[in-house]
């Protein structure tokens, strides 16, 4: 069984416990009532993304530094599932803004910021997809990979000066003691999932990049096919 | 050969070269400064069609021109951007430069230093256009506003020339410098819009200066991390 099945299905555990736990078992949020539940989604999505983005810099570095396809592969796992952990936080925002704020988007920093990375990540696989020189392609994913990721800190204190709705930041220790040891679950729940889609992504992508550097060059093909008509 | 005097001894080898491909990138610039009136005709539609957009309110029109006049700049800045390494990417002189003892650090500084120059005069056109259309009355010193502006341009021009050459030889270099870029430098416009806002409509709590400290740390970053990832960037 190869580890990052066996990662996936300790998530999927970890989640559902996590969530039953927080929907069935865990007291209702003090000012939000039932509305408050999201939590245990939202929350958890939001640490694990900026982490997977955080693993993605790790390995862009690594892609600069070593130039191997491994780190490479690593590097694209991570920037495709932190964009798709993203999205589903600016989702999950938007359901838990509306009841509570009476909106679906403000331009709060969090949300602001979160919406820039989005078009940051994005941007690095976009780019990624129009270069098809294997060399030149890595360098372009890892340098836009860094480059977004210098630029996190920035866009979210140049966000914070700007306006500020979002209430504080929110970890165990904001939290009440009943509520806290779901928020932790579904936490690592996430993390074990958002590592085993990664791991798989990246093994998916290793696989192209191998078939791509043994696969024959055009012109060489091209005379195969000649070869073969003969 | 001339021999080098003490002074040019003294100067790192790179800054020369970064000061010649400035020249050079300058040179080239006047040459085809059609391009550059381009850009500037660009920018002043920008503004009109802004005008258009809020309507014939000159008071709503004043309130927003920093906001309004950042924006020109910026879009504009894709068309001097994208051009950036058209010449040398067209005759393959950026492998011949590259293959000359020059310092990758030279050729990012110099042809950034290229685009800052033609970018501060572009924004410089287009805030004065600016004030003049929307009718905004100038408050502060303009050194103040000079200084906002060749930060703000600063901002624009270190990672759109590191951009620039990244997507050169993408098969739609145009699409996707500004998405690349357009997320990047949102928090060096949000710091330029304000600190140009402030200083139209008056700064009672003295909130400009630390947009203008965000501009110049935002400045530092790329200007510093252009200079580390180019040589990766043209190695390839």
């Amino acid at each position: 069984m190869k580890w990052h099945y066996a990662l996936g299905a300790l998530g999927v555990l970890f989640l559902g416990t996590g969530h039953a736990w927080g929907l069935f078992f865990a007291p209702p949020e003090f000012m939000m009532g039932d509305v408050g539940r999201i939590l245990y989604a939202h929350v958890p999505t939001a640490w694990n993304a900026m982490l997977v983005y955080l693993f993605a810099f790790v390995a862009a570095i690594g892609t600069l530094w070593t130039s191997k396809s491994s780190w490479e592969s690593w590097l694209v796992g991570f920037v495709e599932v932190g964009v798709v952990l993203n999205i589903l936080l600016c989702f999950q925002g938007a359901m838990w803004a509306k009841p509570t704020w009476g909106v679906y988007w403000d331009w709060d920093p969090r949300l602001t910021t979160t919406a820039i990375l989005i078009a940051l990540f994005a941007g690095v696989l976009i780019q990624r997809n129009l270069f098809h020189a294997p060399d030149k392609r890595r360098i372009i994913t890892g340098v836009t990979a860094v480059i977004a990721f210098v630029n996190v800190p920035i866009v979210y204190f140049a966000t914070t000066w700007w306006n500020s709705l979002h209430q504080g930041l929110s970890s165990p220790d904001t939290v009440s003691n009943p509520m806290h040891w779901p928020l932790r679950v579904s936490a690592f729940g996430v993390l074990f999932l958002a590592v085993a889609f990664s791991a798989e992504r990246a093994k998916q992508e290793r696989a192209r990049l191998e078939r791509e550097d043994t696969a024959p060059t055009l012109p060489l093909a091209q005379k195969q096919l000649e070869l073969g008509a003969e | 050969m001339p021999e080098s005097t003490s002074a040019e001894r003294n100067i790192p080898h790179w800054l020369i070269q970064t000061w010649q491909i400035l020249v050079k990138d300058l040179v080239l610039g006047w040459r085809t400064r059609a391009k550059v009136v381009a850009m500037v005709v660009f920018a002043g539609t920008m503004l009109l069609l802004f005008s258009f957009a809020i309507g014939p309110n000159n008071t709503l029109l004043a309130k927003h021109a920093a906001g309004y006049v950042w924006l020109s700049a910026l879009l504009s800045s894709t068309l001097l951007l994208s051009q950036s390494f058209q010449v040398e990417g067209e005759s393959g002189a950026l492998e011949g430069l590259l293959l000359l003892p020059v310092d990758p650090r030279a050729i990012f500084y110099g042809k950034a230093l290229a685009n800052w120059v033609v970018l501060s005069l572009l924004t410089g056109l287009v805030l004065v256009g600016g004030f003049f259309l929307f009718s905004v009355e100038i408050q502060a010193h303009p050194l103040r506003f000079v200084s906002i502006l060749l930060l703000g341009s600063a901002g624009i021009s270190a990672p759109g020339t590191l951009y620039s050459a990244l997507t050169a030889r993408a098969q739609a270099q145009q699409l996707m410098l500004p998405v690349l870029l357009f997320p990047l430098v949102i928090p060096c416009m949000l710091a330029a819009v304000k600190a140009t806002g402030f200083l139209i409509q008056g700064d009672p709590m003295d909130q400009g200066g630390s947009w203008t400290m965000l501009l110049i740390c935002f400045n530092l970053i790329y200007w510093a991390l252009g200079g580390v990832l180019f040589g990766k960037v043209v190695d390839e």
